[in-house]
């Protein structure tokens, strides 16, 4: 594994590990439905009870997610969202907030037209802990990750059920901060897993690394929090809090004035499931 | 079937035929970008297909369904009234010539295109590995008719997905395949054309891993489809040299061919790349012309490199590198990527890369029909649009071939929309 500087990442799963309990990792998408009414909702995460938060940079192609997340791409870029926004929401964020970590999830292109090493500096500078990248594989290190790596920034890899063993070594190279386990063969906000069988494949992964495990994909409910939770470091959710904001919005697209209320009351719940 | 040959030329130094390398990439273009859940996936078909296409017995059985189900060998063909009409055209413009025109015919192979070279090689590599359930995108629909019919020749059940634009405009084809037993997804995110369709196929596959096979119709997506449809589709060009040996006892001196993901075109320029006296053409959709902002399908013209669908490639795509959904008159072409071996090709400057309209199509589309009494798809009727402008400006012993990569059956009711025909 490479040695990476110590990020808020690493600070956070070490208080959450002190703490003794699983880390809740949410996920919108920056610039969804549009700028203000994203920012509130980032501000607002941290008291929510968000321990780590995932920001998604729209891409129009988003070819693992699913409806609720490609909605909320489509939104913040029908809004005219740009790369560059994303990462003043992080500078922005970062003027009150110095301690929750901040990983930037999405697709290659966007990155690679920035171009990838700017876009590497500026999401440094701008207090950018982690990256996750869903089309770049390990294959691909030479041109993001180790780039990344180099800057300081934790370049946070999927697990999935199709990585067997052999395959884990090459995946976990060069991956820092957590790993993420994708618990379904499938796209985001689609069907479930079975909490027994997350509990087996974690303790798989938990044989082959030292980094946290973060799981995700398909839970939606403070129950299945919890029951995921068991065993794992943290618990990713994200569709159920897009679609949250998708469900606040008026007939044509606009915010509303319970936008926020509600992505940010759903965490609060999420939260208090895994701290109880 | 390509191995003998390649063999041969992999052995030269400086070969244009030896890509892509052993990680999938032709110079910067190619790759592997995909989620991790595929991951997996793509190196056990990589290696199933490293491993069938040295097997002797694979090569048979394709050769045999090639020949008695597909109906090769496709003539190469003497377009004689096509040719007397560039030459009168160069004679009115006062610089006599006009080039010899052949058409490659593989709009005779059954299904009506050479999509059906690749699925038979594919459908073969899919049973072998053990896979029990296919699925494909497509765009005019002639990708889905050649998976819809090799799957229920082989017995394996497939799911199609199809931009619902393209549902609606390629209706005769939705038809078949539905005949053919297959399921038609429309696909209705974006604007509902191929590269959506590609999308929700992707998304299916990264669902259903353990059974399904993703039988991709063009020389795109991520290592080694590229290299693995090519080398299906390479027996166009090397039936097309063996023809024109036996016909005029030498090598064709220009190729042209319609680029969309550009299997077609790959598929006739590859046996050709070595030979420095062939000039090469690959011709992409122009649409409503490329100075109209996202108004063409022409990624190579008109668009830069970028990262799409498992593979770096010229993409259509904004400043912010969100993708761009393009314009054709073609469904075949309606593509905002385009296969990586192309853009290698493209920046190397062995092939020439073109553009023409839908107009400019249309009308190559009509001479086709009354000069030639055949009836082309939109697609190659783009690359008969550059035969138009070229022939005449080439000397009468210039040996031109264009793949007439496709019938026309399936355009004949937009066609007649377009033209104000009423029937």
């Amino acid at each position: 594994m490479t040695k990476t500087i110590e990020t808020r990442i690493d600070r956070r799963f070490a208080a959450l590990k002190a703490q003794g309990r699983a880390g809740l990792v949410t996920f919108v998408t920056a610039g969804d439905p549009d700028l203000e009414t994203s920012k509130a909702i980032l501000a607002g995460l941290p008291k929510a009870g968000a321990d780590v938060i995932e920001l998604g940079m729209p891409f129009s192609d988003p070819m693992a997610d699913g409806p609720a997340i490609q909605a909320s791409s489509l939104r913040a870029l029908k809004a005219g969202h740009t790369m560059r926004d994303t990462l003043d929401m992080v500078r922005e964020f970062r003027k009150t907030d110095n301690e929750t970590p901040i990983v930037l999830m999405g697709y290659y292109n966007p990155i690679y037209v920035y171009p990838a090493e700017k876009f590497l500096d500026d999401a440094a500078s701008a207090g950018v802990d982690g990256l996750i990248v869903v089309d770049v594989p390990p294959e691909a290190d030479d041109e993001l990750c180790l780039p990344a790596v180099e800057r300081g920034l934790n370049f946070v890899r999927l697990a999935t059920p199709t990585t067997d063993d052999k395959r884990l070594k090459t995946v976990l190279k060069n991956t820092s901060g957590f790993l993420y386990y994708v618990s379904i063969t499938g796209i985001t906000g689609s069907g479930s897993a079975d909490p027994a069988d997350v509990q087996l494949q974690v303790a798989r992964l938990k044989r082959a690394t030292t980094l946290p495990v973060a799981v995700g994909f398909g839970v939606r409910t403070p129950d299945q929090a919890r029951a995921i939770a068991e065993g794992a470091d943290a618990v990713v959710v994200g569709s159920a809090l897009v679609r949250s904001i998708e469900d606040s919005l008026t007939q044509d697209g606009r915010a509303t004035g319970n936008t926020a209320a509600s992505v940010l009351s759903l965490v609060e719940g999420l939260s208090a499931a895994l701290r109880a | 079937m390509a191995s003998k040959d390649q063999k041969t030329t992999e052995a030269k130094a400086n070969s244009l035929r030896a890509g892509p390398d052993d990680t999938g990439f032709f110079g910067m273009f190619g790759g592997r970008f995909v989620a991790e859940t595929l991951m997996p996936l793509i190196l056990d078909l990589e290696t199933a297909y490293t491993t069938a296409k040295n097997d002797p017995a694979f090569q048979a059985d394709l050769k045999d369904l090639l020949l008695h189900y597909g109906g090769r060998p496709s003539p190469l063909y003497f377009a004689e009234r096509l040719t007397e009409h560039y030459r009168a055209e160069a004679k009115k413009a006062g610089k006599p010539g006009g080039a010899k025109i052949y058409f490659k015919r593989d709009e005779l192979n059954h299904t009506g295109s050479h999509k059906i070279n690749n699925c038979l090689g594919q459908i073969q590599l899919a049973r072998r590995m053990g896979k029990t359930r296919i699925i494909a995108e497509t765009g005019a629909g002639q990708h889905g008719v050649a998976v819809a019919t090799v799957c229920a020749r082989f017995g394996l059940p497939c799911e199609i997905y199809m931009g619902a634009t393209d549902v609606a405009r390629q209706s005769p084809n939705v038809a078949r395949m539905h005949m053919l037993g297959a399921k038609v997804n429309p696909v209705t995110s974006g604007a509902g054309t191929l590269k959506d369709a590609m999308n929700e196929a992707l998304r299916d596959w990264v669902t259903n891993v353990r059974d399904t096979y993703y039988l991709i119709g063009t020389a795109a997506g991520p290592h080694p489809y590229p290299a693995m449809v090519r080398d299906f589709q390479a027996i166009i060009g090397e039936e097309t040299r063996a023809q024109m040996l036996e016909r005029e006892g030498r090598l064709p001196d220009t190729l042209v061919a319609c680029i969309g993901g550009g299997s077609n075109a790959i598929g006739l320029f590859h046996p050709f790349l070595d030979d420095e006296s062939v000039k090469i053409y690959g011709v992409e959709a122009g649409g409503h012309g490329l100075d109209v902002e996202n108004g063409h399908a022409a990624s190579m013209n008109g668009g830069r490199p970028g990262v799409l669908h498992g593979n770096r490639t010229y993409l259509l795509q904004d400043k912010e590198g969100q993708i761009l959904e393009g314009h054709s008159i073609s469904a075949g072409l309606d593509y905002p990527g385009v296969g990586p071996e192309h853009s290698w090709l493209r920046d190397s400057g062995r092939v020439n890369y073109v553009s023409i309209t839908d107009q400019e199509a249309l009308t190559a589309f009509q001479l086709s029909a009354k000069l030639e009494g055949i009836i082309p798809a939109l697609e190659p009727s783009h690359a008969l649009g550059w035969v138009t402008k070229l022939a005449p400006t080439l000397p009468e012993d210039n040996l031109l071939v264009m793949n007439m990569c496709g019938r026309g059956d399936k355009d004949v009711f937009a066609v007649a929309g377009y033209l104000g025909i009423k029937l």
